[in-house]
């Protein structure tokens, strides 16, 4: 993201945007551009300031400095009812008191369209969202998924330019969840709506998301695909908050390695200076096992004898604790197939040798961490 | 891979951004200002009128007139006399005569004790300084000339006061032991009316929320009877009880009803269903859990009862005493039929006012009056904040366990309290029935013939109905659509802060103190809105701004339960906020809007505190017709006009509920899964 693209390239585009609640900086200096038919993720843990962006694109509250520009169009100062977007929130904010098919012609009204256009179209939206049969129901008659695939047939039902979620699935239980978040992503594609969802959940985010925004403390961590902010995070926040990551303290020794405890690693490419204290942190599903005895081919590939010390069952794979003096009394948490396992024997108790990838093995500054 | 952490934490120097208004803020925005405009209008200014009033001191400046005398012949020798110097002379006015009110006249004759309007002698008079006033018959002299007079028309020379700014009266009040005593009098009743209540009310809740008694909806609705009738109608049933001609004074020993005793008995029946709704909901609310853990701890009935049960309701029992001593200190109606020779503030406001017409004394005992009601509505709203605080979303409802003798207890105690609340009001329903007691016990409808007593006969009962109903239309509509506005419009912050402290204003202001404030707003033929004076439409706003408050809070808590987002997906929608308001939250609000209007509908029936000032003879109420009629002696066609309104009330009670049962069927189908 280089600061010098013009913003007509994007369809919505943050500027230098701060929002201050009294003395407290909710967003700080947030620049952002998104293209048209992307779907971003805002993601970070809660009071990060991504609801306070999201609403602040929306218009519902308005930042403090800088600019919005959406479609080409300053809508910094505007007011909701003058921009153009669709909006579907946590409490999904249906009106209880109307039936489904009033609630998604509820925008359709006023707008010069007849009786028949508008019953048709909500024939079709319903459709849309898979609930052809729901029209006459009132929504407490409805599950909550089925609700909040109502709130989303409402907020496309005027054909907005942009879609705003604002933690849409959070309130609906795990199974309903990842189903819903599939058929909304396929909705948005089939759509091409841009669109901006704020989550706190990783996994919804990496499961939807074109390009992830990852926020703390009101400022942007990282934006990136999401195997960038996974396999790339950029300090250690994104790679803590993003996935599981063993952080064992350690020193950058001559050459740019890594110094653990007694022994020094190749690591990945990092622009510390030598001797500078950082943190090497490595993921658990990156650590590769191999049975005692295994002799590594070169010194690159990083690799030491450790113990399993503890090995703890999770359906689809192993999670393992590891030890080993040299580390300092560091542990170390890998990740081993199940078929790893029964092929090398793996057992508690029992020393084994790991390999830690050297492209995986990265260093981070210290005061990243949350 | 360094830490992005070029981002600078100071807020950049420039001005904040400001949002453009939609048309529906300004709209909202509009609406709130309107609003808040009325109650500036009915509430703030009448009660700043009042208060300058109380600070208004009228005298007669002697010094600011000159007088001149001639001989038999006609002829003045040129010699000038002030007023004072005459004054000092004959001594004809002690100090205390020359403080006056607003409409106060001093005739001048007797400066000169050989006066006589027969007598060939002519006089002159004239103001020393512009703007000084005398009248001679109807002629109002403002200027300095001298106006010769002949004795005839000498006599016909009245002098008038002027007006300045101060706390004579103050002073004045607090020198006069038959005024300030009031004071006492008052806060006494307050208190003692207070402890019996709330005791009371407190046992007569706990049975109710607390035992396996039976018959306890039936209980729930005697403990509410008496919301539906004038504060007077206890007065009255306690003259037929216990008066000089009563049917069981006996049990008084030589006591009289009329004074405190009555006081305390007729406040205990009207405020009992204030201080047991405010404690029934604060023993409804606690939490089983702390009572599983008393008993787990082994810990005796009676030190749990100490120990969470009452620590539990404290917040409900202060906040029950406040307003129960609101009640009471404010209260007219009740003292004016038993109070007898004891004053008490309310009263003494009306006494001056209507009785003496001194105005500017009657807004001193306002404003003393206020004090103490606005000291307990304060504390009140304090606790009334607490108490939401102790609510809990984990609590457990507590599950009263069947005890054969505790239940037995307390079920002859509420039918007791019971007998008590049933048996004055049929007293009151018996009175109305019989010829004429004590001596023709024969029953007939000779009483509710209202047309030939003092009061206003049938016409002010169907006034007070055309009241009531007016009072719950437009104050509904009001109130809601102002709680709207300021729970729903975005930012306008100040604004709403202002908004919400009118609102919360009325119920600070005790009701006499809101009429008196009426008169001198609106009776000032300065005011545009003096036309209004003595018509319904004065009547009607006099009223929903006097019940605003409970109607506002009640507005705001339902309106604050509802989705905050409805209006953020109306504007993204691109709908006006009026069609939102319109189709979602008026339907969905409706038990609430119609609680709100039952409540002033109700309160507009039984009100005769703020009105008994306003009233005109085309505008008399039924309540005011008990209180003029129990004034003039007919007490008994007082106790079955009281009745009628009683009826009424049930009767608008009942079609409030069927209505509401039946419009919730209809329109609220989506409560239901």
């Amino acid at each position: 993201m280089t600061a010098e693209q013009t913003s007509g390239e994007f369809y919505l585009s943050i500027k230098d945007l701060w929002k201050a609640f009294g003395t407290f900086l909710a967003l700080r200096d947030i620049s952002l551009d998104i293209k048209e038919g992307e779907f971003i993720c805002f993601l970070g843990p809660s009071g990060c300031g991504k609801t306070t962006l999201l609403r602040a694109i929306a218009g519902l509250d308005l930042q403090t400095r800088g600019s919005i520009t959406q479609d080409g169009k300053d809508v910094s100062n505007l007011p909701p009812s003058e921009r153009d977007f669709g909006i579907v929130f946590q409490s999904y904010a249906l009106f209880p008191n109307l039936t489904i098919e009033k609630n998604i012609a509820f925008g359709l009204e006023n707008a010069g369209r007849s009786k028949a256009e508008i019953a048709t179209r909500v024939k079709d939206l319903l459709k849309l969202v898979g609930l052809p049969d729901q029209g006459k129901k009132y929504p407490a008659q409805l599950s909550g998924g089925q609700q909040q695939r109502i709130a989303l047939a409402r907020a496309i039902a005027t054909k907005p330019g942009l879609l705003l979620l604002d933690e849409p699935l959070s309130a609906l239980d795990a199974k309903v969840r990842v189903h819903l978040r599939h058929e909304i992503k396929e909705l948005q594609r089939k759509l091409g709506v841009t669109t901006v969802m704020v989550t706190h959940d990783q996994e919804e985010a990496l499961a939807m998301a074109d390009r992830i925004v990852v926020m703390n403390h009101g400022v942007i961590e990282q934006v990136g695909s999401p195997t960038e902010v996974y396999r790339e995070p950029s300090n250690l926040f994104v790679a803590d908050f993003i996935g599981e990551m063993n952080q064992i303290d350690s020193a950058v020794a001559n050459g740019g390695r890594l110094a653990i405890g007694e022994d020094s690693f190749a690591c990945h490419a990092h622009d510390f200076s030598d001797g500078a204290a950082v943190v090497a942190a490595i993921r658990p599903e990156d650590i590769i096992p191999h049975e005692v005895g295994y002799q590594p081919e070169s010194a690159e590939q990083n690799c030491i004898e450790v113990l399993l010390h503890e090995m703890e069952f999770l359906g689809s794979f192993w999670r393992c604790r590891l030890q080993n003096d040299r580390f300092g009394g560091a542990e170390l948490i890998a990740d081993f197939s199940i078929n790893a396992v029964r092929r090398l024997g793996l057992a508690e108790g029992k020393p084994m040798i790991i390999e830690l990838p050297a492209d995986r093995l990265m260093a981070f500054d210290r005061s990243g961490e949350s | 891979m360094t830490l992005a952490s070029s981002h600078t934490s100071e807020l950049p120097p420039g001005k904040d951004i400001k949002g453009k208004l939609s048309r529906d803020d300004l709209m909202m925005r509009g609406g709130m200002i309107i609003i808040a405009l009325y109650l500036v209008i009915t509430l703030a200014f009448p009660l700043f009128s009042m208060l300058s009033k109380s600070f208004s001191t009228y005298r007669f400046e002697l010094s600011q007139y000159e007088f001149q005398v001639s001989d038999e012949a006609g002829v003045f020798d040129g010699s000038v006399l002030t007023g004072a110097a005459l004054n000092a002379q004959t001594e004809a006015y002690a100090d205390s005569d020359l403080s006056t009110g607003a409409d106060g006249r001093l005739g001048v004759t007797a400066f000169f004790p050989e006066f006589s309007f027969r007598s060939p002698v002519m006089y002159q008079i004239r103001n020393v300084a512009e703007n000084g006033r005398f009248l001679v018959g109807s002629t109002l002299y403002d200027d300095t000339a001298w106006q010769t007079l002949d004795s005839n028309t000498f006599r016909r020379v009245q002098l008038r006061p002027t007006k300045s700014t101060g706390v004579d009266n103050f002073i004045s009040y607090f020198s006069t032991p038959a005024l300030f005593n009031s004071i006492k009098n008052s806060l006494w009743i307050a208190v003692l009316s207070t402890v019996v209540t709330v005791s009371l009310a407190f046992w007569f809740a706990y049975a109710l929320n607390r035992s396996c008694m039976r018959f306890k909806g039936f209980f729930r609705l005697i403990a509410m009877a008496p919301i539906l009738v004038p504060s007077l109608l206890p007065g009255i049933a306690l003259v037929y009880l216990f008066g000089n001609q009563g049917m069981i004074k006996e049990l008084l020993f030589g006591a009289s009803i009329y004074g405190p005793i009555g006081i305390v008995i007729g406040s205990v029946f009207f405020t009992f269903p204030h201080a047991f709704i405010i404690i029934s909901a604060a023993l409804a609310i606690s939490d089983a859990r702390l009572y599983e853990a008393a008993t787990s701890l082994r810990a005796t009935p009676w030190r749990t009862f100490w120990t969470v049960t009452v620590p539990g309701v404290r917040y409900g029992l202060i906040s029950a005493a406040f307003v129960v001593f609101n009640l009471v200190i404010t209260d007219f109606g009740l003292p004016k039929v038993i109070g007898g020779q004891f004053n008490v503030l309310a009263v003494d406001i009306y006494k001056q006012v209507i009785g003496q017409q001194n105005f500017e004394m009657g807004a001193v005992v306002s404003v003393v009056l206020v004090v103490p009601a606005i000291l307990a509505f304060a504390i009140d709203r304090m606790v009334q904040s607490k108490q939401v605080a102790l609510l809990s979303a984990r609590s457990v409802p507590y599950q009263p366990t069947p005890n054969a003798a505790a239940d037995r207890g307390f079920l002859i105690y509420c039918s007791l309290v019971a007998l008590f609340i049933l048996g004055m009001l049929a007293v009151c329903q018996f009175a109305a029935l019989v010829k004429f007691w004590p001596y023709d016990l024969s029953l007939s409808l000779n009483n509710y013939q209202f047309d030939k007593m003092d009061g206003g006969g049938w016409a002010s009962y169907f006034n007070s109905i055309k009241l009531a109903l007016l009072t719950a239309i437009c104050g509904t509509s009001v109130v809601f659509f102002g709680a709207y506005l300021v729970e729903k419009s975005n930012g306008f912050g100040a604004g709403r802060a202002v908004f919400q402290m009118f609102a919360m204003l009325p119920m600070a202001i005790p009701g006499m103190v809101l009429g008196l404030a009426y008169i001198f707003f609106f009776n000032n033929p300065d005011n545009p809105l003096n036309a209004i004076y003595g018509t319904m439409t004065i009547l009607v706003i006099c009223t929903v701004t006097h019940f605003y408050t409970v109607s506002h809070l009640t507005a705001m808590t339902s309106l604050k339960q509802m989705d905050r987002e409805f209006e953020s997906v109306s504007a993204s929608l691109k709908q006006p906020t009026l069609k939102l308001f319109a189709r979602v939250t008026v339907p969905v609000s409706l038990p609430t809007v119609l609680d709100i209007s039952i409540y002033l509908f109700v309160n507009a029936m039984t009100t005769v505190s703020a009105v008994v000032f306003l009233y005109s003879p085309k505008t008399t109420l039924a309540s005011i017709a008990v209180l003029n009629m129990d004034d003039a002696g007919d007490i008994a066609p007082a106790a079955a006009m009281g009745m009628m309104i009683f009826y009424t009330n049930a009767a608008a009670r009942i079609i409030h509920l069927i209505a509401s049962r039946g419009i919730l069927r209809r329109t609220q189908a989506w409560r239901t899964r």
